[in-house]
């Protein structure tokens, strides 16, 4: 891979990505996915069909009828409107989390990248320790002291996933740092933070997109996981994680309503992983696709820090 | 290889120091005043003095972390605030559910994600090979929980084939229940796991396939399987060593989550219930034990895959 565009032929090469990835079928059904989450999530702050407070006994129960699309819980909620509401609970972490985890990720990066030698090798050797802390363990530290809240996941899934968006990135800026057109740069008078924001950051920027798709959904699993636990959203926020610990004392007679929470994590979290997949595909001039079986898919190895939930 | 594995224990060592200390950090020092947090709005302030006391709060920061530390090597992981306990003796008896429960998640998942990785890359392009890739990928964004959930509904509730939450208060004394009482969790926490192994270990098993080493020999007469298997199935299994590490650390959250489903008196339940109560003693030692093993893990298997690997060897 050789890196000799300057700034406009990346910002073009980056609608033939978008149309790359919506070939994929993989990345259309993830682009599909996480759009139909996010409106669902946008309509949910205006409109949902119950008020997600009301109680309403008599209703306790119910099967998936007309009023009811996937039916009511022990309190005679509805589960549509629960579900709308968890999705915007699920965003808010996923954009919250993907927020930190950029900023975390190119600070740990440029500092293990681009400062002076001795400085770069501890920040290698920091990231490589920092690693081994699965998100959950670091949202459970910070639980321990301030208490459980979205908040905390949200910090916990930023700072993890930072760091391993720095262990990926970092040899990337590495490998960039050493091209001609930095030198250019840097003979043409740029200073270092013009050089990483200009050159260095868009030309790392699709190996970057990729651990942010994937780190949303480990946000996602981590918002349900930790909310299950009662550490993520409290008890009256709408979450999929709490409807979860909420139905499981009625899973033996109402196996239904359990169903409908742990189907919208696992499509959103597909959706989420299939459009990193597909990103990377659609943005790895190096990868073939897989027809030419003297060269095959490279190897997935990606780095998952460890919160299954 | 000597200078190798010094050179790695050096980095473990660093390791397990800036770990402790970011715990100790974040747990004593970060909060402020500790005391008032774990005695809670309502203690008094001869309570939260006392509380201090029996902390050593007063003392200089790096003196409490050097006290913790040399309780720490020498085993002594410190009291539970609550009941007393010695915390080290808890962790022991508490890992005699979590280690079993780790090992058999970790044989479900190796049991199942190894042929059947293997075999979805031998059939690439055909159905079963999609089939299989497909499930694999559903199977990986499943949250744990759930899974857990829908397989107690299918074998404790419907089938009723098994116990649905619970461990027998006599433990190992009764062996056969203690592990009828492990094997939905383990399957839940190895199914879950498990997929992520299985696309890895096809994508490993792609690659293999792709080698001029597998290729060679299919060329000498063995069929293209064949060749996999004899030949690139080794190199298969070394990268499996290599995301082993990642897997362990995968199945101690998992045990977290799934002890707290199945009310398991494991490791990671004791954990959500002292973050819950506050004892950030208990805490403070079950995040280092936590963390202490995931990098030994990581330790011993970069020095079982330099020793295993003949390439890595060389290259010394």
């Amino acid at each position: 891979m050789t890196y000799t565009s300057t700034l406009p032929a990346v910002a073009r090469s980056r609608g033939r990505w978008m149309r790359q990835l919506w070939r994929l079928p993989t990345g259309r059904f993830g682009i599909i996915v996480v759009a139909c989450v996010a409106l669902v999530a946008l309509v949910s702050l205006f409109w949902t069909p119950y008020d997600p407070k009301t109680v309403d006994l008599a209703a306790r129960w119910v099967l998936p009828s007309l009023q009811h699309p996937l039916g009511t819980d022990g309190t005679g909620r509805d589960i549509l409107t629960l579900i709308m509401g968890g999705a915007r609970t699920t965003m808010f972490v996923a954009i919250g989390s993907g927020i930190i985890a950029s900023v975390v990720g190119i600070v740990l990066a440029s500092l293990g990248a681009l400062t002076p030698r001795w400085t770069r090798e501890s920040m290698a050797v920091l990231i490589d320790i920092l690693i081994a802390f699965p998100v959950l363990l670091i949202a459970m530290m910070i639980s321990s002291v301030w208490g459980g809240s979205l908040w905390v996941v949200i910090w916990s899934v930023g700072i993890g996933f930072g760091v391993s968006i720095a262990r990926v990135t970092r040899p990337e800026l590495r490998r960039v740092l050493h091209s001609d057109f930095i030198l250019a740069a840097r003979a043409s008078g740029l200073s270092d933070m013009q050089i990483l924001w200009r050159h260095l950051l868009p030309n790392v920027a699709p190996v970057f997109i990729v651990q942010l798709s994937w780190s949303m959904a480990v946000a996602v699993l981590a918002e349900a996981g930790l909310s299950y636990l009662g550490y993520g959203a409290s008890p009256t926020e709408p979450s999929w994680g709490v409807l979860l610990a909420n139905l499981q004392a009625y899973i033996a007679i109402h196996p239904l309503a359990v169903v409908w929470p742990g189907l919208a994590i696992t499509v959103t979290v597909l959706g989420l992983n299939l459009l990193g997949d597909a990103l990377r595909e659609a943005t790895d001039p190096t990868l073939s696709r897989g027809r030419d079986p003297l060269h095959p898919p490279r190897a997935s190895i990606r780095h998952v820090p460890e919160v299954i939930s | 290889m000597i200078r190798y594995a010094l050179t790695r224990l050096t980095l473990l060592l660093v390791g397990l120091l800036v770990a402790s200390v970011l715990i100790f950090f974040t747990l004593r020092v970060l909060p402020g005043d500790v005391a008032q947090l774990i005695g809670g709005t309502q203690a008094s302030p001869a309570q939260v003095e006392a509380i201090r006391e029996k902390l050593g709060l007063n003392e200089p920061v790096l003196a409490q972390y050097a006290s913790w530390m040399g309780g720490v090597l020498r085993g002594d992981l410190g009291n539970s605030l609550l009941t007393g306990t010695p915390v080290s003796s808890e962790l022991l008896q508490k890992a005699q559910v979590t280690v079993p429960l780790g090992l058999m998640s970790l044989i479900v998942a190796l049991l199942f994600a190894i042929p059947l990785g293997v075999f979805s890359a031998m059939q690439r392009g055909r159905k079963a090979g999609t089939a299989i890739s497909f499930a694999s990928q559903t199977l990986a964004a499943v949250p744990v929980v759930w899974a857990g959930m829908m397989l107690i509904l299918v074998f404790a509730v419907w089938l009723g084939w098994l116990p649905t939450t619970g461990f027998p208060r006599a433990g190992w004394d009764e062996p056969w229940a203690a592990i009828r009482a492990l094997i939905l969790p383990a399957l839940t926490i190895g199914i879950v796991e498990g997929a992520m192994l299985l696309r890895f270990v096809r994508s490993a098993s792609l690659q293999a396939i792709g080698q001029d080493y597998v290729r060679t020999a299919a060329a000498k007469g063995l069929t293209r399987n064949q060749a996999l298997i004899r030949h690139g199935l080794p190199n298969v299994g070394l990268s499996i060593i290599t995301v082993l590490g990642l897997q362990i650390a995968g199945l101690i959250v998992g045990s977290v989550i799934i002890e707290q489903l199945f009310t398991l008196p494991g490791i990671g339940r004791m954990l959500v219930t002292d973050v819950g109560n506050r004892d950030l003693v208990k805490v403070q030692g079950e995040l280092l034990v936590l963390t202490g093993f995931i990098l030994v893990i990581g330790f011993l298997v970069d020095l079982v895959h330099r020793v295993i690997d003949p390439r890595q060897r060389e290259a010394a």
